[in-house]
């Protein structure tokens, strides 16, 4: 496996050094502990909002540091979530008096870390809230597993409830907008091919040159089935299926179609792809009145895509459309 | 502990030892580690152990712990800061809880080193939120603390407990080859993680004899 790296070792240190030299204008990169802030943080008055994880899922998190989106953002190690001491300094670091939000993808070491460093932040006197996002309908029967998994939906939570804090709503209430985000997002993601960790030098997977993997998360973890190669009109449906399945969402609602791209798989796929989507949800009696399509939560170097649809209502379609200024996300301003 | 004779207790030595073993065990072994986890999780369970064990092998360096207590909560604080993942909290808070169990006291005595052992397993119970069965790290930790309660209890030496507790907890890390995993990445994967062991059994199971093997030495 061919990688534009140094040493395997550095990645993360040395990407988001070049990061934060790339960026900024719009962040503070904090290195020992490492997190990243917005350059104004914390802004007075307004709640802070902060996510973190696994790096090698670029632009997400620090992408979304800026103007109407994160405070701060927390890297952990490839694909392995940050540690309550980075966690921490974050959170006070994006505290401007009226609390801090933590978004947190529904992964067993996320909510671990998170959960710790959250106890730990209020002992300190800063009032947190979590938002756990868990939008992968991919995972069957949550009973039997740690749940389901954060996947696409975390963006749009990440948006709108950034838009909500910047208008000046307080900590529970942009707790709860985040909330309802998560309770009207389902996404659903193939692989085609794996990734490769830089520290493991191998494949996370394995996938034959005919074969997909249907219903995988962000971290190149094996997905529920393997099935034969399809076209792309074929891997959408029966990326939709499962989604409109559990969303149960009637005829004339309005929704926002996201196509995702996990990294190594060309917009122009990407665009095949929200095609066909775009048509069976409309076929469906649906209102598609918002798209994003490309990578904005990636898995290193994996093939592949996610598609997320989210239901909307008028307060969160006004808030997707607020200004928001970061190194990943712009519009409006 | 006047009264106790000589190989009869451990103490801040064995404790360093056992650190310094286990740091060795997880670097010789963090390709397998690795390998386990990509088979059924994410493939990051041997780098991240290895990144935390090496901090503490640097934390050592610098300083003796004065007590075994002292050496769990070094090598708790290290973990949890060093580790992140799931790894990070759930032997973090073994090596904290087991620190608490032990308090300032300088020397181990078998009883207090089951104690310690059942201590870090509830803890890791209480975090994790597995239980016996589900394919996790605890279906090493289970059979290892009650063979080690077990030793204590036949007035086994520390060294002897330890052993007990080492192989047992190797056996159960075999025994979670044939199970559906319901907690934490593998979970996902329902029938597919059947033939997979699980890579924190399997790393529980290490450095869990590193501590046997520190004791044996130590005799």
């Amino acid at each position: 496996m061919k990688k534009l790296i140094n040493d395997p070792k550095a990645v993360v240190d040395e990407a988001v050094e070049g990061f934060g030299k790339a960026h900024a204008a719009h962040v503070t990169v904090h290195p020992d502990p490492l997190f990243i802030t917005r350059k104004d943080a914390p802004k007075p008055g307004k709640v802070g909002l902060i996510s973190g994880g696994g790096s090698g899922h670029e632009p997400l998190h620090a992408g979304y540091v800026g103007y109407g989106m994160l405070d701060a953002a927390i890297p952990g190690a490839v694909f392995t979530s940050p540690t309550p001491d980075q966690i921490i300094p974050a959170t006070a670091a994006a505290n401007a008096g009226a609390g801090v939000v933590h978004i947190v993808k529904n992964y067993t070491g996320d909510v671990l870390n998170f959960e710790t460093a959250a106890e730990m932040a209020q002992a300190d006197g800063i009032e947190v809230r979590t938002v756990l996002v868990n939008d992968d309908v991919a995972v069957e029967d949550s009973l039997y597993t740690a749940g389901r998994r954060g996947v696409g939906g975390t963006v749009l939570v990440e948006k709108i409830a950034g838009a909500a804090a910047e208008r000046g709503d307080d900590l529970d209430a942009v707790a709860a907008i985040g909330r309802r985000v998560n309770d009207n997002v389902r996404t659903m993601g193939v692989a085609l091919s794996a990734c490769t960790v830089p520290h493991a030098g191998v494949p996370s997977f394995e996938l034959a040159e005919d074969e997909i993997e249907i219903g995988i998360g962000i971290h190149g973890e094996p997905g529920r089935h393997k099935i034969p190669m399809e076209n792309a009109d074929g891997i959408t449906d029966r990326l939709l299926e499962p989604i409109l399945a559990d969303l149960k969402p009637a005829a004339g609602d309005k929704v926002l179609l996201f196509v995702n791209g996990m990294g190594g798989t060309p917009a122009s796929e990407l665009y095949i792809v929200y095609r066909h989507a775009a048509k069976v949800l409309e076929d469906a009696g649906l209102v598609v009145e918002r798209s994003l399509v490309g990578n904005y939560i990636t898995a290193l170097e994996m093939q592949g895509c996610s598609i997320s649809v989210l239901r909307l209502d008028d307060e969160m379609t006004a808030l997707w459309d607020a200004p928001v200024n970061t190194p990943a996300l712009r519009w409006g301003m | 502990m006047a009264d106790t004779p000589a190989g009869n207790t451990l103490g801040a030595a064995w404790a360093a030892d056992w650190l310094r073993r286990s740091a060795a065990v997880v670097a010789e072994n963090r390709m397998a580690l690795i390998e386990l986890d990509r088979a059924i999780g994410d493939g990051d369970h041997g780098e991240n152990l290895d990144r935390g064990f090496t901090a503490i092998l640097a934390k050592l360096d610098e300083e003796t712990p004065a007590t075994p207590g002292a050496a769990f909560k070094m090598a708790a604080m290290t973990l949890m800061s060093k580790v992140g993942g799931a790894a990070g909290p759930l032997y973090g808070t073994a090596f904290l809880r087991a620190a608490t169990a032990v308090g300032d006291a300088p020397e181990l005595d078998s009883a207090l080193l089951a104690a310690a052992l059942t201590a870090a397993r509830d803890g890791v119970v209480a975090r994790g939120k597995a239980e016996t069965g589900d394919k996790t790290m605890i279906d090493a930790w289970t059979p290892a603390v009650d063979a080690a309660v077990a030793a204590a209890g036949n007035g086994e030496t520390p060294a002897a407990v330890l052993t007990a507790a080492a192989t047992a907890a190797e056996a159960g890390a075999v025994a979670t080859d044939p199970l559906i995993a319901h907690k934490g990445r593998a979970s996902y994967l329902g029938e597919r993680a059947i033939g997979h062991r699980d890579p924190g059994a399997a790393s529980s199971a290490l450095i869990l004899r590193a501590a046997a093997q520190a004791a044996e030495s130590a005799a």
